[in-house]
């Protein structure tokens, strides 16, 4: 095969047994790689009814055909599991090195089932796959983790990806960890892998990707680049300003939710913004492999922020830097909780990468709390802190204390909708099938809100975003307030992200490449003669895939849903003041666009279509 | 004569430039074996790719007891003859800098040979972080690991 290597490695943790297998051929076409033919290989293998932390759940890392190849951004890996805080299929992304260093040794993915006795890691390099002990890294952060793995693997280049105590202690939005600062962040995969005894896995690889057409390939990556250079979010935005150059952006839009969702702009964005992140904080510009854009950020905490909080980035001497933070972080940490401190976020969201948190959910939790605290549900004991809106001090305690699932943190562990449950308040959550929202009011953007409620994964900013049409007019402007068009949009955009996640890529280059720009790459790898077309199927398909999987787990088709605070609770202020979600007028166009039935179900026919029957 | 300059300041790290040298190496996407090599330097927040500086007074090529190693006339590089190198490492031991490589398949050295004029990672560096062009190929070396050094003690002190 070319493009994929047409290896998977079995690794079965209860009983130390490891196996190789011949890529299932015709899935590989027909779900491409990553989330697509992880979800394929989840579907044949696990139960959706499963309970997310038992050994019969599986983690898998699957790598896309592109992934480890020179395209642009062809970094990606994602983590397909039964996710426990939603009991969705959970598919978490990340780049950085680690998915390419699979491929070069000889893999496009990795399978993990039972679990082991004791803590281990997985060391995989090329042809050599073993089981270590890791009992002496058991409730160490990832910084160190991974500085001492690779020290006991001593061979350069390798690449770790573990978790930190939140894993180890099965905090429900627990992230994975890779080169220390990428992260397979939502929807608690991390809680997984800490279910399985699984503190990492170092993998180097010092074989090729072979790929179909190499001359191809070489021509349509200058293209695919050429694009990237000359957009200008992909060419000035990202890499000035990393993601974080939309806080400024969306605030102005009145869409950037605020104190948990009850305003949809923060007075003091700007201190919060890439902007001011860019004018005095930032060290350099990060890329993951192969990425010719870089929005990564190393930053360092101020001068005044130093004498407040101490970084326990590692290497010691990193001079106070650290990376991030990410606009979706900034967001939560910041806006949502309305700290406007960003030495203290730069602090919330460097013990997130450490402990191995997602910042979005754990942010969005702690807004969550910090209403139950102003409303006078919360008292001082129970949290143990006063927890006004606003408290960078109270943020960082809270963001250490739910890694290690101490006091309170207890609680925050859970998620906001457990945790608001708990105090008799579920109308706190905001968010769908249990999972957070990212930073976008979807009563301001309308697009966002069918995105959100229709997620495979609970709500999510990637699968469909329409902010691309909405705010920024790409591929044509759209009007935010308005729902017409925003069933399409939404199917457009979900069925086109599928099929870049599954390709390998990062979906940030769709700032910049259109489809058409990355079709003769994955051609060119693959030798398979795909067009547009057939990767939008292939999207499709996954994306049937996912929500047949769904329902089987019980979700219901009623959980399309969005909070009550977004469907009747106007924005009070700002340019979008006045708004609602207007959910209920986009969502039946919605199952109709998909061709499901008028209750949410994919039916025989669309199923047969599509070769899923 | 033109040579690699290298920008660290401006390297993300993003190994493009190692794929397009594997790629000219062995028309694969093999990073383990390009002649650039990208390195981290967490501490400084900073990357630099890596690669043979073509010294006036080339260790290699005196080590080098068949005189395998010669000079391209067109581009000025130290190259390999593969068909005189006996593989007997010398060069990669005399080389100072470590950029002789020897995991090339049929057993003899690798070293970057400036792709005979057109040095493929320049041209795909998306930062033009690596310049093909008139310029001294060390000078970049000596202030970069200064930095480097001065700040791993004065780190270490503040420990
Ligand atoms: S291989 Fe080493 S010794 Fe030879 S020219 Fe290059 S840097 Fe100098
Ligand atoms: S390995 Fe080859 S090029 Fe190097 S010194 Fe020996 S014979 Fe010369
Ligand atoms: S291609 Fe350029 S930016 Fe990328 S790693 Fe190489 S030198 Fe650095």
């Amino acid at each position: 095969m070319h493009g994929w290597t047409g290896c998977v490695l079995r690794v079965d943790l209860s009983t130390g047994a490891i196996g190789r297998e011949e890529l299932n051929p015709d899935w590989a076409r027909d779900f491409v790689g990553g989330r697509g033919i992880g979800a394929r290989y989840l579907w044949q293998e696990v139960d959706p009814q499963v309970d997310a932390l038992a050994p019969e759940n599986k983690l898998i890392f699957a790598t896309g055909p592109l992934t480890g190849t020179n395209a642009s951004c062809g970094s990606r890996y994602m983590v397909v599991t039964k996710g426990p805080l939603t009991g969705c299929i959970t598919t978490s992304n990340s780049g950085g090195h680690w998915g390419p260093e699979l491929k070069f040794a000889g893999y496009d993915l990795l399978i993990l089932e039972g679990r082991a006795e004791r803590p281990v890691y997985l060391w995989i390099f090329d042809d050599v796959v073993e089981l270590r002990p890791a009992e002496h890294l058991w409730g160490t952060g990832v910084f160190d983790s991974e500085d001492a793995i690779r020290r006991e693997t001593g061979i350069p280049g390798t690449s770790v990806a573990c978790i930190g105590p939140a894993g180890e202690n099965l905090v429900r939005y627990a992230a994975i960890l890779n080169d220390k600062f990428r992260a397979a962040g939502r929807s608690g995969v991390g809680a997984v892998m800490g279910s399985k005894n699984l503190k990492g896995i170092a993998v180097r690889g010092t074989g090729a990707v072979s790929v179909a057409d190499p001359s191809a390939l070489m021509a349509a990556q200058w293209a695919q680049k050429q694009v990237l250079s000359e957009a200008p979010l992909t060419s000035e935005g990202l890499p000035a300003y990393g993601t974080l150059a939309l806080m400024n952006v969306i605030n102005e839009h009145g869409a950037l939710p605020t104190r948990n969702y009850r305003e949809a702009q923060f007075e003091e964005a700007e201190a919060i913004s890439g902007e001011e992140l860019a004018q005095t904080r930032l060290a350099a510009n990060k890329a993951c492999f192969a990425c010719t854009i870089a929005c990564g950020r190393v930053s360092r905490i101020s001068e005044e922020g130093r004498a407040r909080y101490t970084l326990n980035t590692s290497p010691r001497n990193w001079k106070h830097a650290t990376e991030g933070p990410e606009y979706e972080n900034a967001w939560s940490l910041g806006a949502d909780c309305g700290v406007a401190d960003l030495d203290a976020i730069l602090k919330a969201n460097t013990i997130c990468n450490d402990l191995g948190l997602d910042p979005i959910s754990l942010g969005a939790t702690i807004a969550a709390a910090m209403e139950l605290y102003e409303g006078g549900v919360l008292s001082e004991e129970q949290t143990g802190m006063p927890l006004p809106f606003g408290s960078g001090d109270a943020l960082v305690a809270l963001s250490e204390a739910t890694g290690y699932r101490r006091g309170f943190g207890d609680d925050l562990a859970e998620g906001s909708k457990r945790m608001g449950e708990k105090y008799g308040h579920p109308e706190v959550f905001m968010g769908v099938k249990g999972q957070e929202f990212p930073a976008y009011d979807p009563r301001a953007l309308q697009g966002m809100g069918l995105g959100y409620a229709t997620s495979n994964r609970g709500a999510c900013h990637l699968r469909a975003y329409t902010v691309a049409a909405e705010v920024v007019g790409e591929p044509e402007p759209m009007d935010p307030r308005a729902t017409e068009g925003k069933a399409q949009l939404a199917v457009d955009m979900q069925n086109i992200s599928t099929a870049v996640d599954a390709a390998g890529l990062c979906v940030f280059l769709t700032f910049g490449n259109t489809l058409s720009d990355l079709t003769p790459l994955v051609a060119a790898a693959t030798g398979i003669a795909y067009d547009d077309d057939a990767l939008v199927r292939a999207g499709e398909r996954i994306w049937n895939l996912e929500r047949l999987w769904n329902l089987r787990a019980g979700i219901d088709p009623s959980e399309d849903k969005l909070p009550k605070r977004m469907l009747e609770d106007a924005i009070p202020a700002g340019p979008a003041r006045g708004e609602v979600s207007r959910l209920a007028e986009m969502l039946p166009e919605y199952y109709a666009v998909r061709g499901w039935s008028p209750d949410g179900r994919p039916d025989a026919a669309k199923l047969a279509e599509l070769g899923l029957g | 004569m033109n040579a690699l300059q290298i920008h660290p300041e401006k390297c993300t790290g993003c190994k493009q430039c190692e794929l397009a040298c594997s790629w000219v190496q062995t028309g694969g996407f093999q990073p383990s074996r390009s002649l650039i090599r990208v390195h981290i330097f967490d501490e400084q927040a900073s990357y630099a790719p890596y690669t043979c500086f073509q010294c006036d007074e080339a260790w290699c090529m005196q080590a080098c007891p068949v005189n395998a190693i010669d000079v391209d006339e067109a581009s000025g590089a130290k190259i390999v003859l593969d068909e005189v190198c006996v593989g007997c490492k010398l060069c990669v031991i005399a080389c100072p800098f470590g950029t002789i490589f020897f995991d090339k398949p049929g057993g003899v050295a690798a070293k970057c040979d400036h792709c005979a004029g057109d040095p493929a990672c320049a041209k795909v560096c998306p930062t033009a972080a690596i310049e093909w062009t008139q310029a001294d190929p060390g000078a970049w070396i000596g202030p970069f690991g200064d930095r480097v050094d001065r700040d791993y003690r004065a780190a270490e002190e503040a420990d």
